[in-house]
């Protein structure tokens, strides 16, 4: 079972955020949820269930809404996006800081159903 | 100051009865304690007065040891120097004609001198010394002292030559002198040179430079009698005339009159002569003791003030130091005993124990005219029983000797022409005892033939790296364990390397010997998806031809994605290479934020916006149109350092409209948000000014035109001025072109900033062509050589050659790289394209200018507040003020 599955399995609802063409491969964008900011990262090389990512736009260093403009990659295998006011990274999957602990980012399931983006808020 | 008058408004009352009526007068004197006031002032001093006479090389390092002894606690010091200039690099002098100009030359800033308790009499040569009454005289008056430190120097010996004089008598000592042989040079084609010692080919290095044929003529049978014995200067003289100085040996000269063909004769004993248009004399120094004469301190026998191993003359309160002084009756003509005697000098002034001056290692390596000479210990094997093994390679007249103890197990002497890389090990061999190697010749071999590197684990910990400023291997050590991590950090803690620089090379190794013994692997990888450097890898993109991140990660590096660190780094690598857009889809995931967005993300993720504005020079309209687009979103504005406009406050979705504006107008990108060019920055010139020689405006457009767009590992500053004032402040830039009378003069690798440099004068007179054609080349090669963003400045100064490899790749083309450099900055320059311009045709691209894909508000966390008419961003610790109902942007 997939972690997506999981967490719906689990009683989340569906709800669709905007469309595949919204999105921008390896790199991010920002839909607004109900008052919510979230960071949608595409990153089409990486296996079926491990595409698409959605964490807190906020970074908790600066205070400001921008995580969704940093830059992603991977650190000692870990699927990373890197801040862009400070530089730090956090874990897409669970939204851990890697330097430090104390941070950390909120993540919601989040997956491509056809050509429609549709996220989990819980 | 003030402790003093505390004194006297509080202490004695005698004392307050007697100065109140005069107090003002009294306040302000003290301050320089003249003599005149001498007898009232005595009782009270403190500090103590220690006059230092001569800001030569010696006198230099002595107060700057003062100083950092914290010497100013205890003593009021004043320095006289006769020179009108701050102290110099005298050991460098000849590349004052190449470029170098008295303030780079000069060894310290200015801030040295401007402490309090410490003043500078430049101009102000002393004219006697009174010990009696322990004062100096001055031509600006009378100073007392409690202590005196003579640093005079030396002056050059001019043998009495009947008809030498004016043009034909010239001398190489000072800046002055340099300035007097350039006036002679003017409407000279040959010059020579009297002596050759190390001087005198420094001058004849000199004259060559100012475009004099040059002629050495030496006493002697060979040159550089002292350091060097027959074969090694007979190879010298081979590789110096190959460089087009001719030398004529045993040549006395005894009269100067009139010549036939060039201005004067030197008439030679023999009935053989030389016609030239100048005479610089370089036979030897003198050392200066006249103020010791006449103050009737005792000599050394061949001149010089006689010290003790303390520095101390026949006057306990008199200190003399450098080439003036005569130890054991020697008087030591190079720097590093001058320093030695400085520091112990220094020492017992501030009440440290001094290590006593016992003589000094002479041994010398330099490069002379671009030739290596060195000379180590017993250069010429004269002590009794010692034997030799020697090195000769007429082909190349290189030259190598290596002298032994009577036992053949340590050396102690050699003698080096050609090839100083053997230099290091062999000091390190004589002067640390080190027992020789079986076969000692395999020192002096030709290396690559199973030499046994003396590594610098061979070296004990009392072994000396720098000679200069007396730097053990175990201060570097030590250095290295209080957590110096790089080179640099280890020359700024323990000096080591910043004299004579001689010891750099030596220096690198055991620093980096000490880092491997730590465990510290210097790992030059650029991240981990790269094992190699940021160099490295511009090669491989351009050798194979390479155009997106994938292929270089899948056929060179590891994983599938890279990371924030490699994916700008390769972005930058392929922008310089092949200049495709930067908004093409495969390379935007490579950008970071301000490259991606075009634009410079500030501390609330709002963007500021930088148009280009080329020279700085704008019309009425494209400012009144910056203002119109800055007045409609709001934008706080401000002029930036770059002569251009930065306005501040947008929001990602605002971009597009406001670009669409501004290029409506007229405007394209200015790049703020690359590693790129920046600005031209430019004085108005020759067009306006009543100084300006050229059209500094006219060559900053040519230029941004030119280079805008340019992707680099760094940013790159330009700025012209028309003149020689400088008033673009083009030496503090990448690139500075300086215009004069009869073209440009092109300054390279300068910075502000945290650490900043100089530019150094890479070219001069240039023509426009020619000064394009440089800097296409030395931008194409930082490019292609530095290091991941590294600023030229830092770039230029680990260059292993320095300035003159940089200038021999691209002025002389000595890589054979130059019309390379050239094509590639050719395809970069027409492939350029306005970044905005793109973007805003291809809907496409301009979907990532949202702030919300699914929304069309506005990010509602973004607040500013007022402030000097214009908003900035609200402080977390205003944001409680915010009324809740203030409508958002």
């Amino acid at each position: 079972m997939s972690r997506v599955e999981a967490k719906v399995q689990q009683g989340q609802g569906w709800q669709s955020l905007c469309s595949r063409q919204d999105l921008v491969a390896n790199s991010g964008v920002v839909a607004w949820v109900d008052g919510i900011q979230v960071a949608l990262f595409y990153l089409p090389g990486e296996p079926g269930d491990k595409q698409l990512y959605a964490v807190d736009n906020r970074d908790p260093k600066s205070g400001a809404n921008v995580i969704g403009r940093g830059i992603v990659g991977s650190l000692s295998g870990n699927l990373v996006i890197a801040a862009p006011l400070y530089k730090q990274h956090f874990r897409l999957d669970d939204g851990t800081c890697l330097e430090y602990p104390e941070q950390s980012l909120r993540t919601w399931p989040v997956r491509l159903h056809g050509e429609t983006v549709e996220i989990a808020m819980g | 100051m003030q402790p003093v008058v505390q004194r006297l408004r509080t202490g004695k009352g005698a004392w307050n009865r007697k100065v109140s009526g005069a107090f003002f007068c009294f306040e302000n004197l003290i301050g320089l304690d003249r003599c005149s006031m001498n007898s009232s002032v005595a009782t009270l001093k403190n500090p103590q007065t220690l006059i230092v006479i001569g800001n030569g090389m010696v006198g230099h390092h002595c107060v700057e040891q003062l100083v950092e002894r914290g010497a100013l606690a205890q003593y009021k010091i004043h320095v006289f120097s006769e020179e009108p200039l701050r102290a110099y690099d005298r050991v460098h002098l000849s590349e004052y004609f190449t470029g170098r100009d008295a303030e780079s030359l000069a060894l310290s800033g200015v801030e040295l001198y401007q402490q309090p308790g410490l003043t500078l009499h430049l101009g102000v040569p002393v004219l006697e010394i009174d010990r009696q009454r322990a004062e100096v005289i001055t031509a600006d008056g009378c100073f007392s002292f409690d202590k005196l430190v003579l640093a005079t120097g030396s002056y050059p010996f001019v043998p009495p030559i009947e008809g030498a004089e004016g043009e034909s008598r010239l001398v190489y000592r000072t800046l002055a002198d340099l300035d007097t042989i350039q006036v002679a040079a003017t409407n000279a084609r040959r010059g020579v040179v009297v002596g050759g010692g190390l001087l005198g080919l420094e001058a004849a290095n000199a004259l060559k430079s100012l475009g004099l044929e040059a002629h050495v003529v030496e006493f002697a049978p060979r040159l550089m009698p002292v350091q060097l014995d027959d074969h090694g200067g007979l190879a010298l003289k081979a590789q110096i005339e190959a460089l087009g100085v001719s030398v004529h040996l045993s040549c006395a000269t005894q009269s100067i009159s009139a010549g036939d063909e060039y201005r004067y004769r030197m008439n030679f004993t023999g009935d053989e002569f030389l016609e030239t248009d100048l005479v610089v004399f370089s036979a030897g120094i003198r050392p200066q003791d006249a103020l010791a004469r006449q103050c009737g301190l005792e000599l050394g026998p061949r001149g010089g003030v006689a010290i003790d191993s303390q520095c101390r003359s026949s006057d306990p309160q008199i200190f003399a130091i450098g080439e003036c002084a005569a130890w054991n009756g020697s008087v030591f003509g190079l720097v590093a005993p001058g320093y030695q005697m400085a520091r112990a000098v220094a020492a017992q002034l501030c009440g440290e124990d001094s290590t006593p001056f016992m003589g000094a290692d002479m041994s010398t390596k330099l490069k002379l005219l671009g030739v290596d000479v060195g000379s180590i210990g017993d250069a010429h094997g004269a002590t009794a029983g010692s034997r030799s093994y020697r090195f000769i390679d007429e082909a190349t007249a290189s030259y190598r000797r290596l002298v032994v103890s009577p036992d053949g197990k340590h050396a102690i002497g050699a003698v080096l022409v050609g090839d100083n890389s053997y230099y290091d090990a062999l000091l390190q061999y004589v002067q640390n005892g080190i027992k020789l190697p079986t076969d000692p010749a395999c020192l002096i071999l030709p290396q690559g033939e199973g030499a046994p590197a003396l590594g610098a684990d061979a070296l004990p910990d009392t072994a000396t790296i720098c000679s200069c400023h007396n730097v053990s291997k175990a201060a570097v050590c030590a250095a290295i364990d209080d957590g110096c991590a790089d080179l640099a950090g280890v020359k700024t803690c323990t000096k080591a390397g910043t004299g004579c620089g001689g010891c750099a090379a030596l220096l690198k190794q055991v620093f980096e010997h000490e880092l491997t013994a730590r465990g510290v692997v210097v790992d030059k990888s650029l991240c981990e998806h790269f094992a190699y450097t940021r160099q490295e890898l511009y090669s491989i993109v351009r050798v194979e031809g390479i155009e997106s991140f994938d292929e270089l990660l899948s056929k060179y590096g590891k994983g599938h994605l890279g990371c924030d660190i490699c994916k700008p780094a390769v972005g930058s690598v392929l922008a310089s290479c092949w200049n495709r857009s930067i908004t093409d889809p495969l390379l935007v995931p490579l950008q970071d934020t301000n490259d991606t967005f075009m634009a410079n993300m500030q501390k609330n993720g709002t963007y500021s916006v930088v148009p280009r504005i080329p020279g700085g020079e704008v019309t009425p309209d494209g400012l009144i149109a910056i203002g119109a687009v800055a007045k409609k979103y709001d934008l706080y504005t401000k002029i930036t350092g770059g002569q251009r406009i930065d306005l501040f406050g947008a929001q990602l979705h605002q971009l597009p409209d406001i670009w669409s504006e501004l290029i409506a107008a007229g405007f394209e990108t200015g790049h703020a948000y690359g590693k790129s060019l920046r600005t031209v920055k430019s004085c108005v010139g020759s067009n306006w000014c009543r100084y300006g020689v050229q059209d500094s405006v006219g060559m900053a457009l040519v230029l941004e035109d030119r280079y805008k767009g340019l992707r680099s590992p760094h940013k790159i500053k330009f700025a012209v001025s028309g003149c020689t004032r400088e008033c673009a402040e083009a030496q503090s830039k990448d690139v500075g072109v300086i215009a004069t009378e009869n073209g440009w003069n092109l300054y390279v690798s300068g910075n502000g900033g945290m650490r900043p440099r100089h530019a150094e004068l890479f070219a001069t007179d240039l023509d426009d062509a020619t000064l394009i054609r440089y800097i296409d080349r030395f931008l194409m090669f930082y490019i292609r050589t530095a290091d991941r963003l590294q600023r030229t400045s830092v770039w230029r100064e680990s260059l292993e050659g320095g300035l003159d490899y940089l200038k021999a790749v691209i002025i002389d083309d000595s890589l054979g790289l130059a019309s390379e450099l050239e094509a590639q900055m050719q395809l970069v320059v027409d492939r350029y394209e306005c970044e905005w311009a793109n973007a805003l045709n291809d809907p496409e691209k301009l979907k990532r200018f949202r702030t919300f894909v699914n929304d069309k508000r506005s990010d509602p966390d973004i607040h500013f507040v007022k402030e000097r008419q214009q908003r900035r961003p609200v402080r977390d610790t205003e944001l409680s003020l915010i009324p809740l109902f203030e409508e958002v942007i």
